[in-house]
């Protein structure tokens, strides 16, 4: 367990150094910080000056270093757009995206669990089989189309909901939520269901598939051999182990949500890190970019490296040899 | 996507061709792609207006609704844009442009991915240690995320008319480069299986070199799971493509696509013209749907095991 843990960290901590490579690398090669602070007007000796105090003149490694001792110190510089540090411009729009991401996870397994399950259990009936197209139509709106027919229906139509925005949001402590008021909660509906839709046919896609692999398994078998009723069988034994998979999944989507938030962020005007990230890109603000990637490809490889942990806990299998078990996830 | 097993049973082509005449899904799906790509194909003679050309729009006929609506007009079934244009003819254009660049950033994925799994999996050591290394960390990012990326550093650093020029090629090799790791891991471990197979054995000790044996013997072994990864990967660089060009990062407004189409009739949603977002919008669903369907059906045709 301890060897796995540990090679398992090492991976880890490789991917992150090279991400931070090249985070580095980008904010090294694009865009000129010295002229973005002090303008376009600025003389060449202020310009020289700010160079040394910046440590722009230091040699390649020793900048790469610096770096890296400020980011573990959490300090990722200035944006060159806002002029602010660019720690605080994540952190304030933090909460918008943890909320929207969180929702959304919510409703893509309570809605795909039990659809998953069920197209398991039925697996040949035509109603298993109509929800498996339905799933292939779910994965085959892009997140955008769904939050744009969205607005379509429920703001333009019907006049229901607001089609931007966060409603209003109450402060508690450094945290900005949307869930205390009226109209930050109906504001999150539509953004958090655009985004749950192909989330939902992607678990009950992932569910199905899991769960029929255990209902071959012997022990099902014998179970039913031995006269155990369906029931018990399916949502007690069977439901058991497709569970662990799930973890997995959930874990995965996580990701992913993060990944479709810039989207659905992009078209609700959600001011979270997606919206965040598309505005730093469309400025070439490149300390904000370089920030973002770092602290997706952390998320993802947390997430990725507890699911293993979770994994192994689960099953012990897994604990002996090599980690290869793990099935891939998402598309 | 389900699990891709590279060592499938293969099937004869009477068998596969049975199967899908069998599948009304698989039908249904490959008649709209037949459909959907000839209309495409076909646009320059087909379609009503060219959107390349102004000459053939005509200002009279602008803002119009589909035809069925009060006001719409014989032969613009689905409306018209601001500027005349006919809707259906420029989805026709479209699709053009959608269909090839995401035909062509798949090709990019298959032939990244083909050659670097080959290397990783015939080889190993310190290459494919590099290679998978770098698959890994690139799999730490939503390929979508990876795309955006490129299409918008390519945006901050090349000058506008760079951009124009380059558009195309630019989504192509950025929705190519954030998937090829899917394309390398399938190759990667379909010849870690095929390598200590007798018939490598055989082909090494007749004194063939690597690359007939990775090309000629192993190759052919995987064709199938690669092909079913790249049927599912275009409906992936369709939506990548329209996502791309509806952020903005993509392809220009002056060169239709369906992702663009949807961004220049989203401003129009609020102002009561839905047709010019809502019609391009199904047409993406359309393509996309159509593609996965038939995807699906070729993995399971060619995996029995999994349905």
């Amino acid at each position: 367990m301890t060897a796995f843990l540990a090679q398992r960290l090492g991976q880890a901590v490789i991917v992150l150094t090279v991400v931070s490579f090249l985070a580095f690398l980008l904010s090294s090669q694009i865009g000129d910080p010295v002229v973005s602070i002090l303008g376009m007007q600025s003389t060449p000796e202020d310009r020289a000056i700010l160079r040394a105090r910046l440590g722009l003149d230091d040699p390649f490694l020793i900048r790469y270093l610096s770096y890296m001792g400020n980011v573990l110190r959490g300090e990722f510089g200035i944006s060159y757009a806002n002029q602010r540090p660019v720690a605080d411009l994540i952190l304030a729009r933090l909460p918008a995206t943890l909320e929207l991401a969180g929702v959304a996870l919510f409703m893509s397994l309570a809605l795909g669990l039990p659809i998953g399950i069920y197209a398991a259990i039925y697996r040949g009936h035509w109603t298993s089989d109509a929800i498996l197209t339905a799933t292939v139509i779910g994965v085959s709106i892009p997140t955008f189309v769904i939050a744009i027919l969205l607005i379509f229906a429920f703001s333009v139509t019907l006049g229901w909901l607001p089609s931007f925005g966060r409603g209003q949001v109450v402060q508690v402590g450094w945290w900005t939520t949307g869930f205390l008021t009226e109209s930050g909660r109906r504001a999150l509906l539509m953004p958090a269901a655009a985004l749950a839709i192909s989330q939902v046919a992607l678990v009950a896609r992932l569910v199905r598939a899991e769960m029929i692999e255990v209902l071959r398994t012997d022990y099902i078998r014998f179970a039913r051999a031995r006269g155990l009723r369906p029931r018990i069988i399916n949502l007690s034994l069977a439901l058991r182990n497709t569970l662990i998979p799930v973890i997995t999944v959930s874990g995965i989507q996580l990701g992913f949500l993060f990944a479709f938030a810039v989207v659905a962020e992009a078209v609700f005007q959600w001011p979270g890190i997606g919206l965040l990230f598309l505005q730093a890109l469309g400025s070439t603000d490149v300390p904000v970019i370089g920030a973002i990637l770092l602290l997706t490809a952390a998320f993802f490889v947390a997430v990725n490296t507890v699911v293993d942990l979770l994994y192994a806990v689960v099953d012990p299998r897994l604990r002996a040899g090599e980690a290869t078990g793990r099935p891939a996830g998402g598309h | 996507m389900a699990a891709l097993s590279p060592h499938s049973g293969r099937k004869g082509r009477p068998a596969l061709l049975a199967s899908f005449l069998r599948s009304p899904l698989a039908v249904f799906a490959a008649v709209l792609l037949v459909v959907l790509v000839a209309g495409a194909m076909l646009a320059p003679w087909v379609a009503l207006t060219n959107p390349y050309d102004l000459a053939t729009l005509d200002l009279m006929n602008s803002r119009m609704p589909p035809y069925w609506e009060a006001d719409g007009q014989w032969p613009f079934i689905l409306g018209t844009d601001n500027q005349g244009g006919d809707i259906l003819s420029l989805i026709l254009y479209g699709l053009r442009t959608s269909l090839a660049v995401g035909v062509l950033a798949v090709c990019v994925s298959v032939g990244l991915g083909t050659v670097l799994g080959l290397i990783a999996g015939y080889y190993g050591g310190w290459p494919g240690a590099i290679i998978m290394r770098a698959a890994d960390v690139q799999f730490t990012f939503p390929a979508i995320i990876l795309a955006l990326l490129i299409g918008g550093l390519s945006k901050g650093v090349l000058t506008p008319s760079q951009q124009a020029e380059f558009a195309i090629p630019l989504v192509v090799l950025a929705l190519g480069i954030s998937h090829w790791p899917h394309f390398a891991r399938l190759v990667r471990g379909a010849v870690l299986v095929e390598r200590n197979k007798d018939y490598v054995a055989a082909a090494r000790l007749a004194g063939r070199g690597p690359g007939f044996i990775m090309l000629r013997q192993i190759l052919p072994n995987v064709v199938n799971p690669i092909a079913v990864l790249a049927t599912l990967d275009i409906a992936f660089a369709i939506m990548g493509e329209a996502t791309l060009s509806f952020l903005g990062f993509g392809l220009p407004p002056t060169e239709p696509s369906l992702g663009t189409l949807i961004r220049t009739g989203y401003q129009y949603l609020f102002s009561g013209e839905w047709w010019l977002v809502v019609f391009p919008a199904l047409a993406l669903m359309l393509v996309v749907v159509a593609v996965n369907l038939f995807g699906d059906w070729l993995r399971d045709a060619l995996n029995p095991g999994l349905r």
